[in-house]
């Protein structure tokens, strides 16, 4: 068989999102982030929510997320984005808002708005990257930076009598009444990203139907800030992180 | 309470607030208690518009967050409001300065108590350069109304509320603990109906609310690394602003037509001030008043044109004298301008006023 002859539809097992555009990311090899933002098009899409669909980028990373997915978009201020969230749900009920935030962001610098917007069970869904560490500003410690993990402003690994502890706020999300769905996910294996795509589906869903708010998190790596290979930086997630931050849902209600 | 008729009613500055954002068409008020406006949450909560216009009343979990959420109101199209406290809006300049950067309607309310630090919860109008200077990071301005009554509480929220969307820009009222807690007189502007998406659409295509077929995704965001890209916004942000200060500078005169000292005074400072010219006048010293309306833009030209025809001009603020660094960049040294004010609560009386001008102009 030709090429060509092979290039059929009906012969099609894989495609780019339509929502993903061909701006070249600026992720780095082995980042998760690349991973979450495709089933987060392929979602909306599957959805057919792309002319109501609003995403609320964050600081960090992901700042530029708004460059590779097709659909409207808000950047907010560093940890603001469930603020952002609430108002444009409370405002068009019939939108599906949702926020896309790193651990800095999510976890230390805008803990209060992510509480009280989950605890409030504003309907929308927030993807929570967690790769432990400041990737955007270098590498520094993240409020889920593990015990005797080294980053920048921790090089000798993080100590408890200095630093305090990783903050499991996944976990305190689901013991707050106004989540629905709480889950841990993560993308490094083709089986891991089946699951993560399929939690970020019903995270959606459950935004449109009214449920309450939803938080996915995503256990992710980051190669460049870790030191390591991509396929090192997997390895490490699974050895380090899923101990501390193990895969399945909270709370499914 | 029945407000619908155009009927004269009594109620506080912060009361009136409440009841013109519910009748111009507001569609989110997000705010955080703090005296001494917390009025205007609670008439909000009290009047239930959510049953009636469909408008959203939060109390959010900061002034942070306040701000953040008119952020992504804005940013959706809709009229959003907030209303605070000075320490309150002093929480609030991140998320100011990225409305102002990312070019989003909203309007902030301002009942201003008296500073540093937590302060005091009287009066003050210490919070002139935190308005018109910006107050967060970059270069930026808020436009700045300053109410003097409660009728002018009720009527600048639509006001505001149409100049924030016809710049794309923040928009301030900049009242006091005087305006917002006194009862006065007011009559209600008309009800206007919130708009419908489709309203919302023509006068907002850059609203992010969902990418149709036939448009490029709307990003509302104030991030630009290339130095050549970010130099060009703030160029195009810096034209917006001239062109506000060429077209939307208000201001009202009494007494200024054969005047030979004039007194610059804005929101309640400028009652006691139409009070303080009577009495000067009553002595001889023929006294008159200029009260900006809108604080920034600036009533510049006008008060160099009164520069050239007074003797003196008197600053008259609740604070230890800000707006009088524009007066005096204004009069270029033509005429004295001198400043008079208290702080720390203490709101003074014409007589002080009055023996103020007379001791620092018409000696």
């Amino acid at each position: 068989m030709s090429k060509e002859e092979i290039i059929q539809p009906q012969n099609l097992v894989y495609q780019k999102p339509r929502l993903m555009n061909d701006n070249p990311m600026h992720y780095c090899p082995g980042c998760s982030h690349g991973v979450v933002h495709k089933l987060v098009a392929e979602v909306i899409d599957e959805m057919g929510m792309t002319d109501h669909t609003v995403g609320i980028s964050p600081v960090g990373c992901a700042v530029f997320a708004y460059n590779y997915l097709d659909i409207d978009w808000q950047e907010a201020a560093h940890g603001r984005a469930p603020a952002l969230a609430t108002a444009i749900k409370r405002l068009w009920p019939d939108r599906l808002v949702f926020t896309y935030q790193g651990d800095g962001d999510l976890a230390c610098i805008g803990t209060a708005e992510t509480i009280h917007a989950l605890n409030r069970g504003e309907h929308i869904t927030i993807i929570f990257i967690n790769n432990a560490i400041y990737g955007m500003t270098g590498g520094q410690m993240a409020p889920t930076t593990l015990m005797g993990q080294k980053t920048s402003t921790c090089p000798y690994g993080r100590q408890a009598d200095l630093h305090g502890f990783p903050l499991h706020i996944t976990d305190i999300a689901a013991t707050l009444e106004g989540t629905c769905y709480v889950t841990r996910q993560s993308v490094h294996t083709v089986a891991a990203i089946r699951k993560a795509k399929a939690a970020i589906r019903k995270a959606f869903e459950n935004s449109m139907a009214g449920k309450g708010s939803n938080l996915v998190e995503i256990v992710s790596t980051c190669s460049s800030g870790w030191k390591l290979t991509p396929a090192e930086a997997n390895q490490w997630m699974a050895e380090h992180m899923f101990p501390y931050y193990p895969l399945g849902d909270l709370k499914d209600i | 309470m029945d407000t619908s008729n155009q009927d004269i009613l009594l109620m506080k500055g912060n009361e009136a607030i409440a009841h013109a954002a519910i009748r111009c068409g507001c569609d989110g008020y997000f705010g955080y208690p703090i005296t001494p406006q917390s009025e205007i949450l609670e008439t909000l909560a009290a009047e239930k518009p959510w049953e009636t216009t469909g408008m959203v009343v939060l109390q959010a979990e900061s002034e942070v967050a306040s701000i953040n959420m008119l952020y992504g109101g804005g940013g959706s199209g809709k009229r959003v409001m907030t209303s605070s406290s000075s320490p309150g809006i002093a929480l609030m300049q991140e998320g100011i300065t990225y409305l102002a950067g990312a070019e989003i309607p909203a309007l902030i309310v301002n009942v201003q108590r008296g500073g540093p630090g937590l302060g005091t919860i009287q009066p003050s109008q210490g919070d002139y350069f935190q308005a018109t200077r910006g107050g967060g990071n970059g270069d930026y301005q808020v436009i700045v109304l300053a109410p003097s009554s409660v009728q002018e509480m009720a009527d600048f929220v639509d006001l505001a509320f149409g100049l924030a969307f016809r710049y794309r820009n923040p928009a301030m009222i900049l009242s006091d603990g005087v305006i917002g807690q006194m009862m006065e007189k007011v009559v209600l502007p008309p009800f206007k109906p919130r708009r419908t998406e489709e309203q919302i659409r023509q006068e907002c295509p850059w609203a992010a609310i969902g990418r149709t077929a036939d448009r490029k995704p709307n990003i509302l965001t104030s991030l630009e690394l290339r130095p050549e890209a970010m130099e060009r916004h703030n160029i195009e942000l810096q034209a917006k602003y001239r062109q506000i200060e060429q077209t939307e500078v208000r201001l009202e005169e009494v007494q200024t037509a054969d005047a030979e000292y004039l007194i610059v005074a804005f929101g309640s400072a400028a009652r006691i001030a139409l009070k303080a010219i009577d009495m000067l006048r009553a002595e001889g010293i023929r006294a008159g008043l200029l009260r900006p309306i809108t604080l920034w833009p600036f009533p510049t030209e006008r008060i160099a044109q009164l520069a050239g025809q007074v003797r003196g001009i008197l600053s008259f603020e609740i604070n230890a004298g800000q707006m009088v660094q524009d007066i005096r960049l204004a009069v270029e040294g033509r005429t004295p301008v001198a400043h008079y004010g208290k702080m720390g609560g203490i709101v003074p009386t014409p007589d002080e006023l009055v023996q103020a001008l007379k001791q620092k102009l018409a000696k």
